[in-house]
This record gives structure tokens, C-alpha cells and sequence, in this order.
């Protein structure tokens, strides 16, 4: 029940793009139009409901202070968190480039389409974000942070998807000329997130 | 010291004409989350102009010798380790700004404007002119934060680093803060009104399509 709960809050009320403007840079760039916005959105949600969890695991078992108590009691009052950054970043470049190649080799379809966008995720700050998150609230246990993950990865998609639609239909509307293209992308993405803020507040 | 002018244009260029939030769209993510208030704003706008210029020197050092398959996780590991010294050291002196930027200070590792410039100018150029590229693009990135943040606090809220300059006769006569300021929207539509004016200004920059 928490788990569902998570991942209805983690669409809704803490979107990656409009509560936390995460994964902004990719979403402005790769949002003209629907197809190709799903793709990326797809391949994000994959990523982070991998990521997520592999982090947390190696958060909970070797960064966290007393962490690696496993070793052996004199590892006791060990606390590797500085290196969290650090490890949590390979982690993501190395697992992008794990799941494309997993992906090259059995399915070349899925790769056709989804190949492109995988280099770009591992710089994408919603992946990352989603981890530092993760670190930040401490979630009871794996099933959480994977339902976590989930939530986040469906929410941008979400919203990208929403974006995009809006954006192939704005190709017909008058925009005053130093707003065309960038500037009403903003606008319009402010406007989302008004729209989702409606769902601050919500218990459930 | 008289500067040069490709010193200039890679000091200058990046404040204005080629400057990475608003044209080259880079960095948003930041520019926007953190901007609430001026403060946090200045600290970000000066750890990401440190960060830049450090990591572009360092990449532009190891240019020659970093194979090319695995640049962008050698650029990451560099990137990675110099922004967790920033971040230790903003726990040590500056808790409490580093406390309201929260996991800001870390995503500074994928902020776009750092891959972007290692990319395209360090892994090209000799140590001196990518310092100077780093130092400009952090600038250029930093007026865009502090102008927002500076619209933010003081419509959001009345104050400017805390201090309250709108005076106390302004609210007896009815004034009253903007809330809307203070939530994430705001900050999009702040910087959906620069790129407004700095493209009715260049003209050049204007696109075509929607």
C-alpha cells in the first residue's frame, strides 16, 4: 500500500520536471514531438527504475556510516558518504552503457528506437536527481526505492509526452516573434506546472 | 593588461550573445530550482563558475591523453570529484545555504553547461583559453540566476539576503507579496521573460518555428 502510495506521489506532487525541474535540459530539447518524446521517456523510466535501486543497495550496504559493519566490527565507524557523488555517477554512466548494450544485442527493434536517447540519459539530471533523492529520504527498504524510481520515471514521461502534444499543436498559433521556440516552451511549461500543482496537498 | 580579443570574445561572448541558459540552452535544471531566493542563488552561480573552470583546465591538461571511447566517464569522474570538494566545503562554512540548495550541489555533476563546454571546448583548446571559457560561461550563467533570483525574492517575499527593502508604509497602503513568486512556476516564467527581451534586442536569434 506505501508503494502505491509512493508512486501516485512521486507522479503527481513531486514530478521530477515540475516540482523539482529536473531533467530540464533534455525536456526542452527532445519535446517537438510525440514520438520521439515517448521513446526518450520510456528509456528514462528504465534507467531510473534500475538505477535507483542498485543505489540505494550500495548506499545502505557500503556509503552509509556504519554501512559496512558486514566486514566486520571494526569497519563499525566507517562513513564513506563524500564518495557518494562519485560512485553513484559511475554507477549510472556504467549501467547506460550496460542496458544499451543489453539492448543492441536482443533487441534491435527496441535499440532502432530507443538507442539515440541512451548516451543522453547518463548526463540527464532527473537520473542522478532521482538517486541523490533516494539518499535524502532514506527509504525503509528495496521495494520503496524501486517503487520510487518507478513513480519519478513515469512522471517525466508524463509530462514530456504532455509537452510534446501541446507543442505540435502550438505549430499552428501566432507567437510573438522573440518568444518563438524557446521562450513559449518555457511559458507553456510553467503553465504545466501550475496545472500540477493542483495536486499538492493531496493525502493518500 | 590589455586583453586580446579572442580573450574577450571568450570572457565576453557567453554574458550575452552566447550565453548558456538562454541561448544555448544548457543548465536550466539549476537555474531554475534554486532560485527562490538571492542567496542560494549566488552561492550556486559561484560554485558552478569554480567548478567550470577548474574541470575545464583539468580536461584540457588531459586532452592528448584520454582515449576517446571513454571520455565522457572520465570527464564525469573529474567532474564528480571536484564538485564533492565543493560540496564539503559549503558544509563546513556555509550550512545553512547548503542545507536549502539540498541535492542542487551534487546535480551540479550532470548540469548540462559542464558536459557542453568540456565537449566542445576543452577537449579542443589548450589550458589558458578553456580557464577563460570556463570562467565566462560560469558568468553567464550566474547573471541569469542572480536576475531571477533577485525578481523572486524581493516580488516573493519583500526582502534581498534577508533584509526587508520594501518598506513598511508600502504594505499599510495595501501592497502585498506575491506569493506565486516563491513557487516553482514563476521561476520558467522569469526566465521565459529574458529570453523575451534579450531576443527582441538580438534579433539574429530569433527562431523561426514554434
Amino acid at each position: 500500500m506505501d508503494a502505491i502510495s509512493l508512486i501516485v506521489r512521486s507522479i503527481f506532487v513531486d514530478n521530477m520536471i515540475f516540482a523539482y525541474f529536473l531533467g530540464m535540459c533534455s525536456f526542452l530539447a527532445v519535446s517537438k514531438n510525440v514520438k520521439t518524446a515517448l521513446g526518450l521517456g520510456i528509456a528514462v523510466t528504465f534507467v531510473l527504475v534500475i538505477t535507483v535501486p542498485v543505489n540505494f543497495l550500495l548506499e545502505n550496504h557500503v556509503l552509509k556510516s556504519g554501512a559496512l559493519t558486514w566486514l566486520g566490527d571494526e569497519f563499525t565507524g566507517v562513513d564513506l558518504s563524500v564518495f557518494s557523488l562519485l560512485i553513484f555517477i559511475a554507477v549510472i554512466a556504467s549501467i547506460v552503457q550496460l542496458v544499451e548494450m543489453i539492448i543492441e544485442k536482443f533487441s534491435p527493434a527496441l535499440y532502432a528506437s530507443l538507442g539515440i536517447f541512451l548516451p543522453l540519459i547518463a548526463v540527464n539530471c532527473a537520473i542522478l536527481g532521482g538517486s541523490l533523492f533516494m539518499q535524502q529520504r532514506e527509504f525503509a527498504n528495496i521495494g520503496m526505492a524501486t517503487a520510487y524510481g518507478f513513480g519519478s520515471g513515469i512522471g517525466w514521461l508524463l509530462a514530456i509526452v504532455g509537452l510534446a502534444a501541446i507543442r505540435e499543436k502550438l505549430e499552428y498559433s501566432h507567437v510573438p516573434k522573440p518568444l518563438k521556440g524557446l521562450g513559449i516552451t518555457f511559458i507553456v511549461t510553467a503553465l504545466m506546472a501550475i496545472g500540477f500543482m493542483s495536486f499538492s496537498g493531496i493525502n493518500i | 593588461m590589455a586583453l586580446s580579443t579572442k580573450t574577450k570574445a571568450a570572457l565576453l561572448g557567453p554574458l550575452n550573445k552566447n550565453n548558456p541558459v538562454i541561448v544555448q540552452v544548457l543548465g536550466i535544471c539549476s537555474a531554475l530550482a534554486v532560485t527562490s531566493k538571492l542567496e542560494p542563488s549566488l552561492v550556486m552561480a559561484v560554485a558552478v563558475t569554480l567548478v567550470l573552470a577548474a574541470a575545464n583546465v583539468i580536461i584540457s591538461l588531459l586532452r592528448k591523453t584520454i582515449p576517446n571511447r571513454i571520455r565522457i566517464i572520465v570527464q564525469l569522474v573529474v567532474v564528480a570529484a571536484l564538485v564533492t570538494i565543493v560540496s564539503e566545503v559549503l558544509k563546513a562554512f556555509a550550512y545553512d545555504v547548503n542545507k536549502q540548495l539540498s541535492v542542487f550541489v551534487g546535480l551540479i555533476v550532470t548540469n548540462c553547461i559542464l558536459m557542453g563546454r568540456l565537449e566542445a571546448f576543452a577537449l579542443g583548446n589548450g589550458p589558458w583559453p578553456s580557464f577563460l571559457d570556463g570562467i565566462g560561461n560560469g558568468l553567464g550563467y550566474g547573471w541569469i540566476l542572480v536576475a531571477v533570483g533577485f525578481f523572486r525574492e524581493l516580488l516573493g517575499s519583500g526582502e534581498l539576503l534577508g533584509y526587508k527593502v520594501i518598506p513598511q508604509f508600502m504594505y499599510d497602503a495595501g501592497y502585498e507579496n506575491n506569493g506565486l513568486m516563491m513557487l516553482a512556476p514563476m521561476a520558467l516564467i522569469l526566465v521565459a521573460v529574458i529570453i523575451w527581451v534579450h531576443r527582441a534586442r538580438n534579433k539574429d536569434l530569433q527562431e523561426e518555428t514554434n
